[in-house]
């Protein structure tokens, strides 16, 4: 088992190979890409998976999945331009999102925990419920006159850079996730849970009650996520990030988070996230299609699991020589 | 009963090694139609690695299997079934989904000319099994919706099915009460009326006496002394498993007895258990005997907040208290040793210094981020306290042997400092040697004022460590002992209901 | 030593199992509950609206789900086993496509050929499908995950090379017809759907696979303990499940007759839906092609009650979602009450 905690630092630093081969590739393949303009495009174009993202770590760590994400998104999205359209009034608009995303993430949670479902086809019958219900509240309409103040936050920069204001958002709760993962109490009963949910029970810690709080985060982020897309396309639409719950799954399980729970990094995420941002910049850099994009996006996908897979195969196989040649001190 | 010329399985030099451990060496065995052969050893004696490897589990480095006298190599679990060996596991390998009929004749369906799946067929078949074994099972039953003893009946009637010749038990009665082992035995002596050659891989010598006819003491891979169980007795057979005196086995000091720390009045969870009720003193050590089933775990969870009891009162230190989760319990000062260490006791890819401050995480943290020094200082007080052996507080405690891996649950939850400590099945599975030393640890915690419960199986245990016992028959309080006039009649009387 | 019936019947009588035998009795009465459900949509959307109970309405139900059923068929196999097939939706859109396009560049090649071709290249992706899982031991919702993305990058690619929409007016008549002919008075779609599923239905109960495929997903370990060959059952499921993909593909490519790069998309969703409605459990090792059918049918009921009352079509994808979070906690819930029931009526024993 050391060998594969070894292993998983090995991922990250593989990642960050990925990241500035990545780099490297853009710069090679576009003349366009270096420029603060492209940083921004690379920044601004992920920041909703990367903020959904955070939460999807932590549940895909003590062994849940969320694929409703992007139905929440696009629900937050409608009921933000539905209660703008009605009241006026951007701020009771933007709560009322945000409570939307608390409402589903609650509604997510309890199925989970209280009845004790399995999470993947619940958050796949959320999936479609959310979204219906995004397509009732708003039909085949699309709300797009925001007012200037709201949509200069989603599409503009924090002055005198070229990061956008989401941007900051998302650093600080990257700041916050790695230290609550990696650091705190919370963390260690995050690992615990997905490794061994009953010694994790036994030891006191709260189980349901950490899921259903893990479940609602998600919910809320994702809400969040929704009022960032709808200020920088300025326009709420039930279709919004339809299939973003994909790609968030993709940029976690890039990450080196093991999809059965108990393994898995933040920074691997934070990493994955880039790659694939800068990935799909370079091929919209290259006027290669976003539907093509998702071609590599499932390769990618694929290959996170494939890859580890392959390597602790070879890993085993190459210790099983090892002990043939020479024996091990007994434990 | 005869003795048909040889031998149906005969095992000659057998060695096997996992990794570095050397688990079988040199092992000659001979296995007869038509007995009981009873398989006793302590955990890593190879008993179950010689079942695997008659099982087609594991191939043995060296030497020579023989079956009916022919020379053959077992190569898959399919291969051992071909032949005509049974292995029925501990924890029955049966599909949960499907019915009774099916999991018998799985991968082996009766089928008609046309090679369609002969379903009318296989529930006559499956039904005159089960007759012929007196055994009332619905063919048409979903598996799941069947106890334990009674989804052993099926693997059993499996076994038949394929015509097996040879049946190996694996601690079959582990889970059982003692009716349903009754209803096993009566099945055991039929098949071997019937010819068949049973090997009874088990810890508990009583039942070994009453339905072995030769037994097999390995120890440390090696065989030890096949015999007819007629001619051996208890501490025999114990002096061979173990290799030293009987009376080295349980030292148990004195320690003072205080005032009352828990007191339990008519706990009752309807179906489980009803109105238990006793009390617990400082410096006491209460035993819970009873077989499998009789309910002691369960009140111990009632005790440690994992279950609620529909009435009853909880009393702690003279203040009566609402236990509803484990957290709660920790708060008051109870802790539980959990039965199956791996499943609920450990987290197995963590290492030695979080599984041990995993409850307690409050204490080596500061302002809710954990302080890794503190963690290591506190695991370390705990693991030289207990004599872990490892390469250190990190290192995961699967790399661990089972008596080690005990000690660090133990440490984890001597760590939360409770004032009640309730052990469920503490030496289970390990080794002698561990064994002891945890007694003694279990000794030395009572003298320094713990009050401890513990729960345990092994009568010879229960006698030897605990001041005063509790009997507990199918939920029920049946017998409460002194240490002085306590004996083993008693206890088992109490155990299976019987009133004196 | 044989035994007479009489003793045998004595023995059964004693039988505490009988309880047990309520659970297997619920998964029949799952199929049972899903009638009188069917039932119940019937008559309260019949007394609101007369024209939705006429023999052609309730073909116009069959005729919109039978080729969801066929797709519904191979999920059914793959679940079993204990996997999932996400990438449905892309590999029917993806088998539509070339095929609607392999009838629009030779209108005179034989129709058989088009068909095999569309087959076939359905069965191609389900067997990369299957070799990632069983060989690759990717968990099959990853791998799934990432061959839906993928297929439908490829249709992508596909329709960017050659066309990026097939018309009606472009393929030849007989294709078409494929979606329309009727044989003895019944559509020819809802008779391919019905036999696809009466092969596959009695393939999963007369043979040795079918029921082993059941035993893989019931308890995977046990399965390997008596020999039984996990992977090749796990990649024959997903093969047969993009077979079916890409029979279902041709004949939508002739139902829909307009077709271009996204279509099917979504398509996974109404076939998970249709599978744990009709019962299928997710983690394997129960469920029956029947309830599958079923399933697929009360949705297709629901839907179109939707559009007889004249309810938006907005509603639909919420109520697939209520459909499958319902069916999920039903099952639940009646499984929790059965075992409560048979453990308190073992301890009263």
């Amino acid at each position: 088992m050391k060998k594969l905690t070894s292993l998983l630092k090995t991922w990250e630093a593989l990642l960050v190979v990925l990241l500035l081969v990545s780099i490297l590739l853009g710069s090679l393949l576009s003349p366009y890409f270096l420029s603060g303009f492209n940083f921004y495009a690379v920044t601004s174009n992920i920041m909703e998976i990367a903020i959904m993202a955070l939460p999807m770590t932590l549940i895909i760590i003590v062994g849940e999945i969320d694929l409703s994400v992007a139905s929440v998104l696009g629900l937050a999205s409608v009921v933000l331009g539905f209660l703008w359209q009605r009241s006026n009034s951007m701020p009771l608009a933007i709560i009322a999102a945000l409570l939307v995303g608390l409402v589903a993430g609650y509604f997510n949670g309890v199925l989970v925990t209280r009845l004790a479902l399995p999470s993947l086809v619940i958050t796949i019958g959320t999936l479609a419920l959310f979204r219906g219900l995004a397509y009732v509240v708003l039909g085949d309409q699309a709300v797009s006159n925001f007012p200037t103040a709201f949509t200069n936050f989603g599409f503009g920069t924090i002055p005198g850079t070229e990061l956008p204001w989401s941007g900051l958002i998302f650093a600080a709760l990257v700041l916050i996730f790695a230290v609550v993962l990696h650091f705190s109490r919370l963390g260690r009963q995050l690992y615990a849970m997905g490794n061994n949910k009953e010694a994790a029970r036994f030891a006191g810690i709260n189980v349901a009650r950490i899921k259903l709080a893990l479940f609602i985060l998600s919910g809320l982020l994702a809400a969040l996520a929704g009022v960032i897309f709808t200020a920088r396309f300025s326009s709420a639409r039930p279709d919004n990030a339809v299939g973003f719950e994909l790609e968030v799954v993709t940029v976690v399980l890039l990450g080196g988070v093991d999809i059965f729970g108990g393994r898995g990094s933040l920074p691997g995420v934070v990493l994955a996230t880039f790659i694939v941002a800068i990935l799909q910049n370079i091929l919209g850099l290259k006027n290669i299609s976003g539907d093509i994009q998702s071609l590599a996006i499932g390769l990618l996908l694929i290959l996170s699991v494939l890859g580890p897979n392959l390597a602790r195969r070879i890993q085993v196989v190459v210790a099983r020589r090892r002990l043939a040649v020479g024996s091990s001190k007994q434990v | 009963m005869t003795q048909t010329a040889g031998p149906i399985v005969e095992l000659v030099g057998i060695s096997k090694h996992f990794g570095g451990v050397q688990a079988l060496r040199g092992v000659d065995f001979q296995l007869f139609p038509g007995e009981v052969h009873a398989l006793v050893g302590e955990n890593g004696a190879g008993k179950s690695t010689l079942v695997k490897i008659l099982a087609g589990i594991h191939r043995p480095d060296a030497g020579v299997v023989k079956f009916d006298g022919q020379v053959i190599e077992l190569r898959s679990p399919t291969q051992a079934q071909t032949l005509g060996i049974a292995v029925v596991q501990q924890e029955p390998m049966l599909f949960p989904d499907l019915d009774v009929a099916e999991n018998v004749f799985m991968g082996r369906h009766p089928r008609d000319r046309f090679g369609r799946v002969d379903w009318k067929r296989m529930y006559r078949e499956v039904d005159q099994l089960l007759a012929s074994l007196d055994v009332s099972l619905d063919s048409h039953a979903p598996v799941q919706g069947l106890s334990v003893a009674e989804q052993q009946l099926v693997e059993i009637a499996k076994a038949l099915s394929l015509q097996a010749r040879v049946l190996v038990l694996d601690e079959p009665t582990a889970a059982l009460s003692a009716h349903e082992v009754d209803e096993l035995f009566a099945i055991v002596k039929q098949l071997r009326e019937r010819g068949v050659a049973i090997l009874f891989v088990s810890h508990r010598l009583e039942e070994i006496f009453s339905i072995g006819d030769r037994l097999t003491v390995f120890r440390d891979g090696a065989h030890i002394i096949t015999a007819p169980v007629s001619e051996m007795s208890t501490e025999e057979i114990i002096r061979h498993m173990v290799g030293r005196e009987l009376s080295n086995l349980f030292p148990k000091g004195e320690a003072e007895i205080g005032e009352v720390v828990l007191e339990v009045r008519h706990l009752t969870r309807p179906g489980v258990f009803s109105d238990v009720s006793f009390q617990l003193r400082r410096g006491e050590i209460l035993g819970f005997a009873g077989l499998v089933g009789a309910g002691r775990t369960e009140v111990a969870r009632v005790l440690f907040g994992i279950d609620r009891a529909e009435s009853g009162e909880i009393w702690l230190k003279g203040r009566q208290v609402q236990i509803r989760s484990p957290q709660q319990a920790m708060e008051h000062g109870i802790a539980y040793v959990p039965e199956d260490r791996h499943q609920q006791g450990l987290v197995m890819n963590f290492s030695i210094a979080a599984n041990v401050t995993l409850p307690i995480l409050q204490k080596v943290s500061r302002l809710g981020l954990v302080d890794p020094r503190r963690e290591q200082q506190l695991a370390r007080v705990y693991s030289e306290q207990l004599r872990v052996r490892s390469t250190g507080v990190e290192q995961l405690v699967n790399a661990l042997s089972g008596g080690n891996q005990q000690k660090v649950v133990l440490g984890k939850w001597l760590a939360t400092e409770p004032s009640v400590l309730i052990l469920d099945e503490p030496t289970r599975g390990i080794d002698v040697g561990a064994k002891s030393e945890v007694h003694r640890i279990i000794s030395e915690l009572a003298a320094r004022g713990l009050a401890i419960i513990l729960i345990s199986s092994e009568l010879p245990e229960v006698l030897a460590m605990a001041d005063r016992i509790i009997v507990l028959h199918e939920g029920r309080v049946t017998g409460t002992f002194a240490r002085s006039e306590a004996t083993q009649e008693r206890v088992m009387f109490a155990a299976t209901g019987q009133d004196e | 030593m044989t035994t007479t019936s009489k003793e045998v019947e004595r023995v059964k009588q004693r039988g505490l199992s009988g309880q047990a035998r309520l659970l297997g009795l619920v998964s029949r009465v799952r199929e049972l509950g899903l009638l009188i459900v069917l039932l119940l949509i019937i008559v309260i959307v019949g007394i609101q609206a007369p024209r939705f109970l006429s023999i052609n309405n309730f073909e116009q139900i069959l005729l919109s789900v039978a080729i969801l059923a066929i797709v519904a068929v191979g999920e059914t196999l793959v679940v079993l086993a204990r996997n999932v097939d996400l990438s449905v939706g892309s590999t029917v859109g993806f088998t539509a496509f070339v095929t609607a396009y392999f009838f629009k560049e030779l209108p005179h090649a034989n129709l058989l050929l088009g068909i095999l071709l569309g087959c076939g290249l359905g069965l191609a992706l389900g067997m990369v499908n299957g070799l990632i899982v069983s060989f690759g031991r990717v968990p099959s919702i990853v791998a799934t995950l990432g061959t839906l993305y993928a297929y439908r990058g490829l249709v992508f690619i596909f329709a960017a090379n050659t066309t990026s929409q097939v018309n009606a007016y472009d393929v030849p008549s007989d294709y078409l017809a494929l979606a329309t002919t009727q044989i003895f008075g019944i559509p020819a779609l809802i008779l391919i759907a019905a036999v696809v599923a009466i092969i596959v239905g009695y393939f999963l109960r007369t043979s040795q696979s079918g029921r082993q495929l059941y035993a893989v997903g019931s308890n995977p370990e046990a399965a390997k303990m008596i020999g039984i060959r996990a992977n090749r059952l796990i990649f024959a499921a997903f093969s047969a499940s993009g077979l079916l993909c890409g029979l279902a593909g041709v004949l939508w490519g002739a139902r829909f007759a307009t077709v271009d790069a996204t279509n099917a998309t979504g398509l996974e969703l109404q076939v998970i839906a249709a599978v744990v409605v009709g019962g299928v459990n997710i983690f394997g090792g129960s469920g029956t092609i029947l309830g599958a059918m079923l399933g697929a049918i009360v949705l297709g009921t629901l839907e179109n009650a939707l559009n007889i009352l004249n309810i938006s079509q907005f509603w639909l994808q919420a109520i697939y979602g209520a459909a499958i979070i319902g069916a999920v906690v039903l099952d639940a819930f009646i499984t929790r009450w059965l075992q409560r029931a048979i453990r308190a009526g073992r301890k009263r024993a």
